[in-house]
């Protein structure tokens, strides 16, 4: 599972989704890993606009990566090849978490993440 | 003809192969038509989020990935698949990373496969100020199990929601197909409940494709689906038998 992909996820619990504090998820015990992946400039410089940058600061920090700024960069920024890029693709778009858990901040609840493959199927007193 | 997706991975003692309805899919998504509806929907601004429901095998997730340009006339989408089978998120991933590694410059980029009940893991925006509560799909895509049946199909064991290497017994394999297929009355169940979360689930700019048969009794699913303010109009069919289509794609987006 990519770090980039807790900015579009939530706790699965129906009463949960109202709460801000159900995303987002906060990774724990996570084992990572860091994939190859083609780099896609169109998709880096058009991303930054939709994506919650404030989750994403906390997702990166909660996984012990070092502080991104308190803003996303600004378009002039990204210059196709430029370190800026570079480094938001390998954080966004390679880095996995491969084992470990998601927690709600909300209900507690501990969604488990096994061979990359997040698992958000609730328990059935949950559902 | 764009390529169709290598699915050759795929176990399909417990994952859905595609069939009729997935292929009507990727022709409805590739036709001249829908081409140009999504091209001037999401050509420019955001990346858009392309999420599909079940999707099995993952041809059609890999297909719209892969020719994200032809397609979507952009390469900055992100493609996600939610699927209940965990055998199916693996095959999903393997086939959306291989299409997208074969079709080079024409490719938008994989973000994930997660293993859910339908739209359940996908993040909300609240209502906020006057603003209705929005969702975060642009592009939404589902293959139901729509066959009408008289159960609908438990969620998956343990065995599912183990390791995708484990073993699993021929029943758990045949239960795991049967939710690929099975929709409960009038082959609804499923869908009527994707249907009831799209208000939270698509974006203001978003579109979802339901795939419906026959027994789905489409022109009754679409006279609803109005009512609740969106547009919906069929735009793919195919097996006309007598006059009647057995599969179509019904386009639903909401209007300006």
């Amino acid at each position: 599972m990519k770090l980039l992909t807790l900015n579009f996820l939530s706790c699965a619990v129906k009463t949960c989704k109202t709460s801000p504090l159900s995303f987002p998820l906060h990774p724990k015990d996570a084992e990572l890993a860091k994939d190859d992946v083609e780099p896609n400039p169109d998709l880096l410089t058009n991303i930054l606009p939709r994506l919650d940058w404030s989750a994403l600061r906390t997702t990166a920090a909660e996984l012990g990566f070092p502080d991104l700024p308190e803003t996303a960069p600004s378009p002039e920024e990204l210059v196709e090849g430029g370190k800026t890029v570079q480094d938001l693709h390998e954080l966004l778009m390679e880095t996995q978490i491969v084992e470990g858990k998601l927690v709600c901040g909300c209900c507690g609840h501990e969604y488990a993440v096994r061979e990359g493959i997040a698992n958000f199927l609730l328990p059935s007193h949950l559902v | 003809m764009l390529p169709t997706p290598d699915t050759s991975h795929v176990p399909y003692s417990r994952v859905y192969e595609p069939a009729e309805d997935s292929f009507l899919l990727l022709d409805t998504l590739s036709s001249p038509a829908e081409s140009t509806f999504l091209t001037s929907r999401f050509a420019t601004g955001p990346s858009p989020l392309i999420v599909e429901l079940g999707p099995g095998s993952g041809v059609v997730l890999a297909f719209l990935t892969a020719h994200a340009l032809p397609i979507l006339g952009t390469r900055a989408p992100l493609a996600l698949g939610i699927d209940v089978n965990r055998f199916a998120c693996a095959a999903t991933a393997t086939t959306v990373i291989k299409a997208v590694a074969g079709a080079g410059a024409t490719s938008a980029s994989f973000l994930d496969v997660v293993q859910g009940d339908l739209v359940s893991p996908l993040r909300t925006r609240a209502a906020t100020g006057g603003e209705p509560a929005e969702g975060m799909v642009d592009v939404l895509v589902f293959n139901p199990p729509y066959v009408p049946t008289e159960e609908l199909p438990g969620p998956p064991g343990p065995a599912s929601a183990g390791v995708v290497g484990g073993k699993t017994t021929y029943e758990e394999d045949s239960h795991l197909l049967e939710l690929s297929y099975a929709g409960g009355r009038d082959g609804m169940e499923t869908t009527e409940r994707v249907l009831a979360a799209l208000p939270g689930t698509l974006a203001r700019r978003g579109v979802a494709y339901v795939l419906l048969c026959a027994g789905n009794r489409p022109e009754e699913v679409k006279a609803r689906v109005r009512g609740e303010g969106w547009r919906a109009e069929t735009v793919g069919t195919s097996g006309r038998t007598a006059g009647w289509e057995r599969l179509q794609v019904v386009r639903i987006w909401r209007e300006g």
